[in-house]
C-alpha cells in the first residue's frame, strides 16, 4: 500500500511537472515581449536631420549599392546620428579579434588607443587578443563598457600558418565564448589604426570590406587562387569584388559559420598539399562570391596609407601602420 | 522491495527526461547565440539562411561607377532603394529560391472593385515573383465574383471573405485591420513574405524578388520629389498619424507596402490601433491608413524602399526620364462611380 501511494504520488508530481512545463511555454509566447525589433525602429525622433534627396546629381562618387542590394558604405550614404539613434537603444555589445603572434604584439598599443578613440564610441565592446605571449599585451585603458580579453595560443614559424589558423582559432572562440558575449563581432587585422570614427553604419548580417589595393581593377587581375586543384580556386568569369582578409564580421552566428566553413576549405587545401595564394584571404574571397555579404564597407574603412588617397574616398577610417614587413615576418 | 525500487527509478527517470526534453525542445530561444532578446530577434527576422549559390556569370560591379547617376538608390540608413539597374535579378532569384521563399500578396476587392481582379490577377501571373511561390489572398465580400484565372505552377488563390463598410474610407482603413487579423491566424504559417496591394492597378513590368525584406514601402509617385513641408502628413497633433514639418524622410504611398510576416503584422496591427484611437477621438487622418503607414515608417525605418517604378499612374504622370520601367500601374477608373457603390 505504503508503496503504491509513492508510486501514485510520484507519477502524479510527473504529471505536474510536465503539465506546468508546457504550459510555461505557451504562457511565454503570449507574454507581451518588449518588442524592439531588428536594427530599425526610431521610437522617438530627437534628432533633427535633413531630409534626405531623392533626386541627385554626384558626379564622382562610389557605388553605393552592390547588385544583391547590399549597402556599400562610405561617407555620405549614412547619417551617423540617425543610425546612433536607432541603434544605441538596442544595447548592442561588439567582439573584436585581433591576433597579435610574435612581434604582432608591438601594434596592440596603438590599435588599442585609436579603438578607444574611434571605434564604436558608446556602445559595450569586447576586445578578444588573442597572442602567444600574453605578457607583452600592453595595459591600455579602456572606456566604460569595453573590455579586454587576452587569449593564449600557440605561435608558429612561420607567419602563413599564423595567418591562416586565425579561421580556425574565431571559429572555436565563437563556440566557446564569443557566442554568449557578443552580438556582432569584426575580426581585425592588428598592424592598422583607427582614424576616423567607425559606427553602427558597418553593422550587418555578413559584412566584407573591399581591398583598397584592387577597387579598381577589372575582376581579371583579382589575386584570387586560380589552381583548380584548391578549394579556394575562383575562375576569370566570377567575382564582385577582391575583399581584404583584415576585416570581415557580422552577427556572431555568421561569423561562426562563414570562419568554419574557410577553415574547412584551408584544412581541404592542406591534405591536398597546397597553400592559397593570399591564404585565408583567398579562402575568405571564395567564400563571398557563393555566400554574398549582407553588407560591404567601402576601401575608408580598410586603406593602406602608402596608396595616395583618391577624391572618391572621403574619410579614411581604418588604414596600415606603416611597417617594414621583412623585419616583422621574421 | 526490488520491484518497488525499479518503478520509483523508471518514474523518476522518465521525468528527468522530460524535463530535459521540454526545457530543449519547447524553448528554442536559450540556444540563440548572443543575448538573449536580440539573438531570438535576429534569428526570427534572418530570412538569409546559408545558402551556397552555384556559379553565374555576369558582368563585374564596379566601385568606381555608381548604378545610378541620377537617383539615389541607398537612404541615410542604409536601406537600399530599388530602382530599374540597382540589381541583379539572377543573384537574387537564385538567393531567394535556395530559400524556397513563399510570398504572400493581399488584395482587396471589396464590393464593385471586383471589377479589378481579373486584370490584376492576369498581370500578377505575367509579371509578379515569375518562379516563385506565390499565395494569392483576395479578400472580398463577393466571394462569387472572384474571377477563376489560370495560374501558373507554385501558385495558388485564396478567397477570404470579409464584411463591409459602407463609406470608402473606411473600406480602405479596415484592411490593416483584416491583415493583422489574418496575418496572425493564417499568413504566418503559410508564407514568408506578405505584399498588400491595391487591387485598381496592374502590373506592368517586373516585380520580383528584389522587393523583399523585412520591411518595404514605396514612394507616392506623386512626392518623390517634394520636401518634405509638402508632404501630405496628416499635420494635426491630435491624431496619432501627425507628424510635424520637420520631420519626415519620404512620403510612402498606402498602396504597396510588404515585408516579412512577423513585420507586416506588427506595422498593420499598429496602424489598426492608431486609427481606432483616432476614431475614438473623434479624427480621420486626412489620408485614412496612408497617414498611419507613413507614422509607422517614419518611427520603424523601412529596410527597403521601393522607387516609384512600383507605384506609378501613367495618366496622370506621363513616362519622365528617371523613371526606367513602369512596372505596377493605375488603372483608369472613375472614382466618383466606383466608390461608393
Amino acid at each position: 500500500m505504503h508503496r503504491r501511494r509513492l508510486a501514485l504520488g510520484l507519477g502524479f508530481c510527473l504529471l505536474v511537472g510536465t503539465s506546468l512545463s508546457v504550459l510555461w511555454v505557451y504562457i511565454e509566447n503570449w507574454l507581451p515581449v518588449s518588442y524592439v525589433p531588428y536594427y530599425l525602429p526610431c521610437p522617438e525622433i530627437l534628432t533633427q536631420y535633413p531630409q534626405p534627396k531623392l533626386l541627385e546629381h554626384r558626379p564622382t562618387e562610389l557605388l553605393t549599392l552592390t547588385p544583391w542590394l547590399a549597402p556599400i558604405v562610405s561617407e555620405g550614404t549614412f547619417n551617423p546620428e540617425l543610425l546612433q539613434h536607432i541603434y544605441q537603444p538596442l544595447n548592442l555589445t561588439i567582439g573584436v579579434t585581433v591576433f597579435a603572434v610574435g612581434k604582432y604584439t608591438h601594434f596592440v598599443q596603438l590599435f588599442l588607443e585609436s579603438a578607444e578613440e574611434f571605434f564604436m564610441r558608446g556602445y559595450r565592446v569586447c576586445f578578444y587578443i588573442f597572442t602567444d605571449d600574453p605578457t607583452a599585451i600592453p595595459r591600455v585603458p579602456l572606456g566604460p563598457g569595453r573590455h579586454l580579453s587576452v587569449i593564449p595560443i600557440q605561435g608558429h614559424s612561420h607567419w602563413e600558418e599564423i595567418s591562416m589558423r586565425r579561421m580556425e582559432t574565431i571559429s572555436q572562440h565563437i563556440a566557446r565564448r564569443a557566442h554568449r558575449e557578443v552580438d556582432y563581432l569584426f575580426c581585425l587585422d592588428v598592424d592598422m589604426v583607427f582614424r576616423n570614427p567607425w559606427g553602427p553604419e558597418t553593422l550587418g548580417d555578413l559584412v566584407a570590406a573591399i581591398h583598397p589595393g584592387y577597387y579598381a581593377v577589372p575582376r581579371l587581375q583579382f589575386p584570387y587562387e586560380r589552381r583548380h586543384v584548391s578549394a579556394a580556386f575562383v575562375a576569370d568569369s566570377e567575382g564582385d569584388f577582391y575583399y581584404g582578409g583584415a576585416v570581415f564580421g557580422g552577427q556572431v552566428a555568421k561569423v561562426y559559420e562563414f570562419t568554419r566553413a574557410c577553415h574547412m576549405a584551408i584544412l581541404a587545401d592542406k591534405a591536398n598539399g597546397i597553400m592559397a595564394a593570399w591564404q585565408e584571404e583567398s579562402h575568405l574571397n571564395r567564400r563571398f562570391i557563393s555566400h554574398k555579404p549582407s553588407k560591404v564597407l567601402s576601401p575608408e574603412y580598410l586603406w593602406d596609407d602608402r596608396k595616395p588617397q583618391p577624391p572618391s574616398l572621403k574619410l579614411i577610417r581604418f588604414s596600415t601602420l606603416d611597417k617594414d614587413t621583412s623585419w616583422l615576418k621574421s | 522491495k526490488p520491484k518497488c525500487y525499479s518503478l520509483l527509478a523508471i518514474i523518476l527517470l522518465t521525468m528527468l527526461i522530460l524535463v530535459f526534453f521540454s526545457s530543449g525542445l519547447l524553448s528554442p530561444r536559450s540556444q540563440t547565440p548572443g543575448s538573449p532578446e536580440v539573438g531570438a530577434r535576429v534569428k526570427e527576422l534572418d530570412h538569409l539562411q546559408v545558402v551556397t549559390l552555384s556559379r553565374m556569370v555576369y558582368p563585374q560591379p564596379k566601385v568606381l561607377t555608381p548604378c545610378r547617376k541620377d537617383v539615389l538608390v541607398v537612404t541615410p540608413w542604409l536601406a537600399p532603394i530599388i530602382w530599374e539597374g540597382t540589381f541583379n535579378i539572377g543573384i537574387l532569384n537564385e538567393q531567394f529560391r535556395l530559400q524556397n521563399a513563399t510570398i504572400g500578396l493581399t488584395v482587396f476587392a471589396i464590393k464593385k472593385y471586383v471589377v479589378f481582379l481579373k486584370l490584376f490577377l492576369e498581370t500578377a501571373e505575367k509579371h509578379f515573383m515569375v518562379g516563385h511561390r506565390v499565395t494569392y489572398y483576395v479578400f472580398t465580400d463577393r466571394p462569387a465574383d472572384v474571377p477563376r484565372v489560370a495560374l501558373g505552377a507554385g501558385r495558388r488563390l485564396v478567397v477570404l471573405t470579409v464584411g463591409t463598410y459602407a463609406r470608402w474610407q473606411d473600406v480602405s482603413m479596415r484592411r490593416m485591420q483584416a491583415i493583422s487579423d489574418f496575418s496572425e491566424r493564417r499568413f504566418r504559417h503559410e508564407v514568408d513574405y506578405l505584399v498588400c496591394a491595391d487591387v485598381d492597378m496592374q502590373f506592368d513590368d517586373h516585380v520580383g524578388v528584389e522587393i523583399l525584406s523585412p520591411l518595404f514601402g514605396t514612394l507616392h509617385p506623386g512626392f518623390y520629389g517634394s520636401s518634405r513641408e509638402a508632404f501630405t502628413y496628416e499635420r494635426r497633433p491630435r491624431s496619432q498619424a501627425y507628424i510635424s514639418r520637420d520631420e519626415g524622410d519620404f512620403y510612402y504611398m498606402g498602396a504597396f507596402f510588404g515585408g516579412s510576416v512577423q513585420e507586416v503584422t506588427r506595422l498593420s496591427k499598429a496602424c489598426h490601433q492608431a486609427m481606432m484611437v483616432d476614431q475614438a477621438n473623434g479624427i480621420e487622418a486626412v489620408w485614412h491608413d496612408e497617414s498611419h503607414l507613413n507614422k509607422y515608417l517614419l518611427y520603424h525605418k523601412p529596410t527597403k524602399v521601393l522607387s516609384p517604378e512600383y507605384m506609378w499612374d501613367k495618366q496622370l504622370l506621363g513616362w519622365p526620364a528617371v523613371m526606367k520601367k513602369l512596372r505596377y500601374v493605375a488603372v483608369p477608373k472613375n472614382h466618383q462611380e466606383i466608390r461608393n457603390r
